[in-house]
């Protein structure tokens, strides 16, 4: 299983605790981690990615292993660390708004 | 005994607001949706428990909530906005065009009729409606199609399309209006579209008279008398009384015609209110004084209504959905402020009292009146 953490507000929303757990089947990459999280949660489709263009939206972060990967393609594999589940996925609200 | 139910969307949650008949004690609960900008909450008129919001945030979105039991719990309901075709352009603050994309719902407009049936309105400025209670929401792009489309721009708050107003006695026929384009009618259910701005005049746009362009801040209606509208304009508070067809200022004797919010009388088609702003640059009240405006004639002839409301060293402001009425006899009239009271009036504006203090910035108001 994949581990993801999620900011508070979609904790909330998805009324979930800070950290999920999803399934993905074939490669981990980032796409997939996303296209997990939204389909194991509904609710949170949108507002982690557009959905129509499937882009970030601007103020979220995407985190693993130390790394910054909020600018990666969405076909990039994560760390192994991240894809056997011993390391988080993180989504992170960006500090931004004064 | 009948009640009020006053529903409160602010820059950081919603807050219901429940009181008797007498409207003299409060209660409070809230916030909803906590950290959360909600742009607007309303009921539907043909079930009062049935309740609709919508909630955005910088970071994370659009969400759309629904509630069945009056806000007591809520469920999150569909929140895709997707433009229908390919979208296009409109027009950016410096006149090159720009891709129309989906920001948020300003504003919620529950059919007459069926609680599922919901319009909203949104940024960048187009006209949804679901007819499954939120589960899907399809543009009536019509509206933007309608020719003008490419030429809207967006006022300083975004190109919102913020206010819906439909026809009790003619379920075809819906007004809306959108800052910075103007105000548009339909009379075939939201098929076609017609821009409304004969007499509007905008000293700001290059041409004064422009068929689209005018920053109509706020449209409102009395149901007995649906061909008559009143507006707030950027500048000027204007009245029609053959549907749009031509417009003429009704501003008369207030301090300044700059405001936002307009409302009307739930029992006196001629009586309106509106609250004067010093200006487009000075976004607060004339000389530190909060006084709403109210006139009995349908404009021109106003009043200021000040017993109750702060008159000094008040700098706050009340936004274009900030401001509705009950409709109980003696009617209610209701406002909400960046500063986060909201008062109340059961006397049609003769005396006011905060029912709420210090919220976050209030946003939208809204106001239902139960059996």
């Amino acid at each position: 299983m994949i581990r993801v953490e999620l900011p508070q507000h979609l904790q909330t929303l998805a009324r979930v605790g800070r950290e999920i757990e999803v399934s993905v089947v074939g490669p981990v990459t980032l796409g997939a981690v996303l296209d997990a999280v939204e389909s194991s949660y509904p609710v949170l489709q949108g507002t982690i990615r557009d959905h129509v263009s499937k882009k970030r939206r601007p103020f979220l972060r995407f985190f693993a292993c130390q790394d910054d990967l909020s600018l990666e393609r969405p076909d990039l594999l994560l760390p192994d660390a991240v894809a056997r589940g011993t390391e988080p996925f993180l989504i992170v609200g960006a500090i931004a708004g004064g | 005994m009948s009640s009020v139910r006053v529903l409160v969307g602010t820059r950081k949650g919603a807050f219901i607001l429940t009181s008797d008949g007498t409207r003299q004690k409060w209660e409070v609960s809230g916030p909803h949706f906590a950290g959360w900008e909600i742009y607007h909450l309303k009921g539907s008129p043909a079930d009062p428990d049935r309740l609709y919001a919508s909630q955005t945030s910088g970071w994370f979105g659009q969400v759309m909530q629904r509630s069945n039991d009056g806000g007591a719990t809520w469920a999150p309901v569909d929140n895709k906005f997707a433009y229908e075709g390919t979208p296009g352009t409109h027009q950016w603050y410096d006149g090159t065009p720009h891709p129309w994309e989906f920001k948020r719902v300003w504003h919620l407009e529950p059919s007459l009729s069926d609680p599922d049936t919901v319009y909203a309105g949104v940024e960048d400025a187009a006209l949804f409606r679901t007819t499954d209670g939120g589960t899907s929401w399809h543009e009536l792009s019509g509206l933007r199609n309608h020719g003008s489309g490419a030429k809207w721009q967006p006022g300083a708050g975004g190109l919102g399309l913020h206010t819906i107003l439909l026809d009790p006695t003619n379920a075809a026929r819906m007004y809306i209006a959108i800052s910075a384009a103007g105000a548009f009618r339909t009379d075939d259910g939201g098929t076609t579209w017609t821009p409304i701005n004969r007499g509007l005049k905008s000293q700001y746009i290059p041409d004064p008279d422009a068929e689209v362009g005018h920053c109509v801040h706020r449209i409102a209606m009395h149901p007995s008398r649906p061909d008559t509208l009143f507006m707030q304009k950027h500048w000027d508070v204007m009245r029609t009384d053959d549907a749009g067809g031509q417009w003429t200022e009704v501003s008369g004797n207030l301090p300044t015609d700059f405001g936002f919010p307009i409302e009307v009388h739930a029992h006196e088609p001629e009586t309106i209110y509106v609250v004067p702003i010093t200006s487009d640059s000075h976004h607060f009240p004339p000389e530190g004084k909060l006084r709403v405006y109210r006139s009995r004639t349908g404009g021109n002839d106003w009043e200021p209504l000040t017993v109750g409301l702060p008159q000094q060293d008040c700098y706050v402001n009340v936004l274009r959905d900030a401001m509705a009425v009950d409709s109980l006899d003696s009617c209610g009239v209701y406002f909400g402020t960046t500063g986060g009271q909201v008062y109340a009036s059961a006397n049609g504006g003769d005396t006011w009292a905060p029912i709420v203090r210090d919220l976050p910035a209030v946003l939208s108001v809204e106001v239902q009146t139960l059996p």
